[in-house]
């Protein structure tokens, strides 16, 4: 990546382990002999460039409400629109097109499970379009962040 | 409702939603918030990554915006009694960042999902093919689903439930 080395260490060595301390970002700065101010500055560079989405707690899935991946396919000429449409919905946090005939997969998330049905029935009754719901059965890989 | 969590957990991990501020005493301001203690906060973030609520704690990078942008999630139609052992084959290979078991459905025969993020797409795709020879599965019962366009990311927002009033 084209970001300076303390950047890739900020985005790096901080996926996990953040320092639950009064002042983590001056715990940081020690360990990487740099100031607080720096490394208060940088990560909000980082933030600000789209690099890093936030720091904070990723929640094991089913730990807190529910969730489930789901797909429909989409003509590609209305993509963008079905994509806007589910989207905007505040439960949806994740929204991509894909290269299948299964196009068009998001993730939808809830207080709980009669609620993520709930916005899977909205979606189909607002699109028109069958909605493959393809909840979580097995979690292999613990989330250890990912390695730059 | 996870009994692990009371009204307190819950309003907290809302309120770190975005993600802590980047102030100096951030775990302070999140308390100034919910009206309770730095302390209370740090001490309940431990117990919460302690019990495993809390996966990690720490940045969460966004892959594209750092030239990951052969992304791909790899689906494969294995038989039901190999697909956990498939599962661990897999997860042995390094560049594999993520691998959840999901159900076939009319329409949609792939039961084991693998993430892979790269920045070429001509090396994700030899990281397919290692991971099919590995795990023995012909090409007809695979798939790679590259993404063309990310129409949204952002952490998960649990709603209503998650506030300090009684739900």
């Amino acid at each position: 990546m084209d970001s300076s080395p303390i950047d890739l260490r900020l985005l790096n060595d901080y996926q996990r382990n953040f320092p639950l301390t009064a002042r983590p970002f001056a715990a940081i700065a020690d360990e990487l002999g740099t100031s607080e101010a720096e490394v208060i500055e940088r990560f909000a560079a980082l933030r600000a460039e789209g690099k890093l989405a936030r720091i904070g707690p990723v929640i094991r899935p089913h730990a807190v409400g529910a969730s489930t991946l789901a797909a429909m396919a989409v003509p590609p000429d209305e993509v963008e629109a079905i994509a806007t449409l589910i989207a905007a919905r505040a439960e949806v946090n994740h929204c991509y097109e894909r290269e299948h005939p299964v196009n068009l997969w998001f993730v939808v998330t809830a207080a709980d499970e009669t609620a993520v049905n709930a916005v899977l029935t909205a979606i189909e009754l607002h699109t028109g379009r069958k909605v493959i719901d393809l909840p979580l059965l097995a979690a292999y890989h613990i989330d250890l962040g990912f390695p730059l | 409702m996870t009994p692990l969590l009371d009204l307190r957990d819950r309003a907290l991990l809302t309120a770190l939603e975005d993600g802590l501020p980047l102030v100096s005493r951030p775990y302070r301001m999140v308390g100034d918030q919910l009206g309770i203690s730095e302390g209370e906060v740090i001490t309940r973030l431990q117990r919460l990554i302690a019990c495993g609520v809390i996966r990690r704690f720490g940045a969460v990078v966004r892959h594209r915006a750092l030239g990951y942008t052969a992304n791909a999630m790899v689906v494969w139609d294995i038989a039901d009694e190999r697909v956990d052992a498939a599962a661990r084959t897999a997860m042995a290979f390094p560049f594999v960042t993520l691998c959840y078991r999901r159900p076939r459905r009319e329409g949609w025969r792939y039961n084991l999902f693998c993430m892979i993020h790269g920045r070429q797409r001509a090396t994700v795709l030899a990281q397919v093919d290692a991971l099919r020879a590995a795990l023995g599965i012909d090409v007809s019962d695979h798939a790679v689903l590259f993404s063309t366009r990310a129409f949204k990311q952002r952490g998960a927002r649990y709603g209503a439930s998650m506030t300090l009033e009684p739900a």
